[in-house]
């Protein structure tokens, strides 16, 4: 079983868009959305929800005020401040410690649990998917990613698929280091402009931290072609497998607007053949 | 005054409006770049830093000599960031989350504080411009206390912008939470338009009020504008596709160096928000 995660270190690069574009191209595969604080692959994909579960995790306070002696000792002990003067508890601020719970000498504190968001395993066009939506404002997204990852990969055990495709959030944080821990491979899309290439070389020490092989393809490169070759030299030197380069083109952002992929929305594209020789140079590397 | 600048999407223009914003209105103001696992805008103000400090989270320190093995750090440990094996205490810091549990229920007070380092806080100035940013180490999960160190160098007697991370989860939300305002930097396609009802709707938790800008606003269709009229969202500023933006943005060059009609834009844009603001 083979597992790649598309990430980027910075948003808005095109890794939804590529990963779509992918998903076109190979057979026999799971399709997962690891971005479920943000997820977008859903729309291109069009998924028919088969099975919907709540994600449930962590626990917020809740004071009893008939139980409350108000003697402070809850919102002196809180590192949050989630406890206001009226004692009541800001579910926002509150980081599920429980340590209110335990020390309130009135058993005033309740302590349910959470549910944080919901996870999905759908059919689409493409092929099976497992996706996730986190409520806003929710903590645990590592938890989730967790979650949604295990899932596609007993989905592709049960119906005996040997790939997983992964659409990975943007960062280097919590969802990321979720996002990429044991996978086969992960591919970075970045872009030639100065924060693209930052933020590029922080998730490639990031994989390199976690020891996950990396690939890179430059999406937009004609924006930039100093700054593509100074990606692309970077990536050589640390051993990074440069796979190629998309043009700038806005037939990726007219693709997603019709629901469709690039090679939905337009067979010949330019950008669709370089994607075709970027995904064999990908599979030829992850030996598909 | 506090301005968040977020997206929910990310790519879609934050740190650009963030930064004009900031070098357009020019003085009295400072620039706090939250989006501390890829911070982007010093690339674009080129601060001179003249602080940096290590920012570290508390986490337990267990004194063998005093411990029993009880076992209660373990029972009241959320996070399972603690725990007795045999004859020692594991302490798990990534997991920790700095509650001080552990260390309250200790009955031996065998459990004192150390800190763990989550990344650096860097202070600098450009042209006026009080600058702070902070950097998750790589390899680092835990991102809110690094974002709360940050917005805690704001200062009251100058005009705060924030950049903030994108998504809407915890990191998102403690970057918005102090803010007077929060400007949404959206783009007109789909995935501008589902990320953008995340945002709104994390604004909406937090009742802070908020207006738009459209960022390359001629590549995508009309959705973002008629959800904008329904939702009753003000629009404070479009900002059309153009490559000569795309290719100084991609150089690290400010859009109002480039085109020094657009600085006129951006203090409109600060306009606007300071009108919307007096009338909440």
């Amino acid at each position: 079983m083979k597992e790649l995660i598309v990430i980027s270190g910075k948003g808005g690069t095109g890794k939804t868009s590529l990963m779509a574009a992918f998903s076109s191209l190979v057979e026999n595969k799971v399709l997962c959305d690891a971005d479920v604080d943000a997820a977008d692959l859903h729309l291109i994909m069009d998924p028919a929800v088969v099975r919907r579960t709540e994600f449930q995790s962590g626990n917020t306070a809740a004071i009893n005020k008939d139980l409350c002696t108000e003697c402070g000792l809850c919102r002196e002990m809180c590192r949050w401040d989630a406890i206001s003067a009226a004692y009541e508890v800001n579910s926002i601020d509150c980081e599920g410690c429980g340590v209110c719970v335990h020390f309130c000498p009135d058993k005033a504190i309740d302590f349910p649990e959470n549910t944080c968001g919901e996870w999905f395993v759908s059919d689409t066009r493409f092929g099976p998917m497992v996706h996730a939506r986190l409520g806003i404002a929710e903590e645990n997204s590592g938890k989730l990613v967790t979650l949604v990852r295990q899932e596609a990969r007993k989905l592709a055990e049960e119906k005996k698929l040997g790939l997983i495709l992964t659409d990975g959030p943007p960062g280097v944080g919590c969802p990321v280091i979720a996002s990429i821990g044991g996978a086969s491979a992960v591919l970075i899309v970045t872009e030639p402009t100065v924060s693209g290439k930052h933020d590029m070389e922080r998730v490639a020490q990031l994989s390199a931290h976690f020891k996950i092989p990396a690939m890179i393809c430059v999406n937009k490169f004609d924006l930039n072609l100093e700054l593509t070759r100074d990606i692309e030299n970077y990536a050589e030197k640390k051993g990074i497998t440069c796979l190629g380069r998309i043009p700038f083109d806005p037939i990726f952002t007219k693709a997603m607007i019709q629901v469709q992929t690039v090679f939905e929305y337009n067979g010949k594209s330019t950008v669709g053949h370089e994607i075709k020789k970027i995904w064999k140079r990908l599979s030829d590397n992850l030996e598909l | 005054m506090i301005i968040s600048i977020a997206s929910g999407k990310g790519g879609t223009g934050k740190t650009t409006v963030a930064t004009n914003l900031a070098l357009s209105i020019g003085s009295n103001v400072q620039l706090l770049d939250c989006d501390v696992e890829q911070p982007n805008a010093h690339l674009f103000i080129h601060p001179v830093f003249d602080r940096t400090e290590t920012v570290t989270t508390p986490v337990p320190e267990i004194d063998m000599d005093k411990c029993t093995l009880c076992g209660k750090c373990g029972e009241i440990c959320e996070f399972k960031a603690i725990v007795v094996v045999g004859e020692t205490v594991l302490p798990f810091e990534e997991l920790c989350h700095s509650c001080g549990g552990c260390m309250a229920v200790c009955p031996e007070d065998a459990i004192t504080e150390k800190g763990r380092e989550l990344g650096v806080l860097q202070k600098g100035h450009h042209n006026g411009i009080e600058f702070i940013h902070g950097k998750l180490r790589v390899g680092e999960a835990m991102s809110p206390p690094l974002i709360k160190e940050v917005l805690s160098y704001r200062d009251a007697a100058k005009l705060t912008i924030v950049d903030a991370p994108p998504g809407t989860s915890c990191p998102v939300i403690e970057t918005m939470k102090p803010a007077d305002f929060v400007l949404l930097v959206t783009e007109p396609t789909p995935f501008g338009l589902n990320d953008l009802k995340l945002a709104v709707g994390a604004t909406k938790i937090l009742d802070i009020p908020c207006g738009l800008v459209i960022n390359r606003s001629d590549m995508g269709d009309e959705k973002v504008k008629a959800y904008a009229a329904d939702e009753n969202l003000p629009i404070l500023m479009e900002i059309p596709f153009n490559r000569r933006i795309a290719e100084a943005y991609s150089r690290g060059d400010m859009i109002v160096d480039v085109m020094p009609e657009w600085k006129a834009k951006f203090l409109d844009l600060y306009d606007r928000i300071k009108i919307l603001v007096k009338n909440e």
